[in-house]
């Protein structure tokens, strides 16, 4: 538990982060980022949740098993969409022209639009969420032995 | 920079980074300081995958508002991508390895945690 | 005896590292044309703006999966290391 200065000043930028970094998610079918890049500044905000407020006290509210249940939901929505197409492939883009993220961009430079990318912009969101629950658990584990406390069941 | 370079000056900086990396993890004995040459190796390795796609005068692979140019090749950022994650997986798992070593002997020598005592 | 395995080995590494260096393409001038059909098709395909994406997630999908699966290993292998020792009743 840091002093009064720095919780005050990690009270206002921790939800800015957050919002940052799922911006970076959402849009990584037209502009530079993606579901890893995204998870991985998610990740640093949960960072600083820890450095600045002590790792005794997060664990009272946010426990390593609710951040694996949200690892796995990533990895169960990432595998579900790539059997999603096995009419064809096992990887299939099977929303490509059709009712749900199906516009075709046209060919060249273009401002971005952002009902494109077939099955790309789901798969994101749920790399995305497997990446942050995995990280985020890395840290909130490796706090907490480094301070002595012992994890729960 | 759409003139070429004298020698390969990239791939002179990932010669460099590999064999610091190497000289690290053959010659010093603190554990920790050998995980710092693990990663030392493997950021010289991103950056040859890297700088093996770049085309002279090229722009970004992204059609969002594009400039005229020929495009830099796209495969090679995606692999950088996964050897990246891959980096950071196999870091977490050593650092975790020496913490519970010292829990266990007290001491985090390459030398003399060499026997697996009971 | 040890110090001269070692700098022998090092020797030998970073000379065939350099003479590798001098051998390789001029950087800037990759010999490439599987990248040039992905650059053209990928818009009318998989319906994209951002190419690396499109590589990532629809050309080359196996490869992230597998680095998925690296991911949640190492996050489970982790979290087993620091679980709580109990108590053993004979």
């Amino acid at each position: 538990m840091m002093s009064k200065i720095v919780r005050t000043i990690s009270n206002i930028l921790i939800p800015l982060v957050f919002i940052f970094g799922l911006y970076i998610i959402l849009h990584g079918h037209i502009s530079p980022g993606g579901g890893f890049q995204g998870g991985a500044v998610f990740a640093s905000g949960v960072a600083m949740i820890i450095v600045a407020f002590g790792s005794a006290s997060v664990q009272k509210r946010l426990k390593e098993h609710h951040l694996s249940v949200l690892e796995s939901a990533g990895a169960l929505i990432f595998i579900g969409l790539a059997f999603g197409g096995l009419a064809t492939l096992f990887f299939f883009n099977f929303l490509a022209g059709s009712a749900v993220f199906g516009h075709i961009p046209p060919s060249g430079s273009n401002p971005g639009d952002l009902w494109t990318g077939g099955v790309i912009p789901l798969m994101n969101i749920g790399v995305g969420l497997k990446v942050l629950g995995g990280l985020s658990a890395i840290l909130l584990v490796m706090a907490l032995a480094s301070s002595g406390i012992e994890v729960e069941e | 920079m759409t003139a070429g370079l004298p020698f390969n000056i990239p791939f002179l900086a990932v010669v460099a980074l590999i064999s610091i990396g190497f000289f690290i993890i053959l010659t010093q004995r603190n554990l920790i300081k050998m995980v710092m040459g693990i990663v030392i190796l493997e950021s010289g390795v991103n950056l040859f995958l890297v700088s093996l796609g770049y085309r002279t005068g090229g722009i970004v692979p992204i059609f969002t508002h594009a400039p005229e140019g020929v495009m830099v090749l796209p495969v090679p950022q995606a692999l950088t991508l996964t050897s990246i994650v891959i980096g950071v997986a196999t870091t977490a798992l050593m650092l975790s390895l020496i913490m519970l070593t010292y829990r266990h002997t007290g001491d985090i020598d390459a030398e003399k945690s060499r026997r697996l005592k009971g | 005896m040890r110090k001269a395995a070692v700098a022998v080995s090092l020797v030998v590494i970073v000379g065939l590292l350099v003479a590798a260096a001098f051998l390789i393409h001029p950087f800037g001038q990759p010999p490439s044309q599987m990248d040039d059909y992905m650059i053209e098709n990928s818009q009318a395909e998989t319906g994209t703006n951002n190419v690396v994406a499109a590589v990532l997630f629809d050309y080359r999908g196996f490869d992230t999966l597998g680095e998925a699966t690296v991911l949640f290993t190492a996050v489970t292998g982790v979290v087993m290391l620091f679980r709580a020792r109990q108590k053993r009743e004979i």
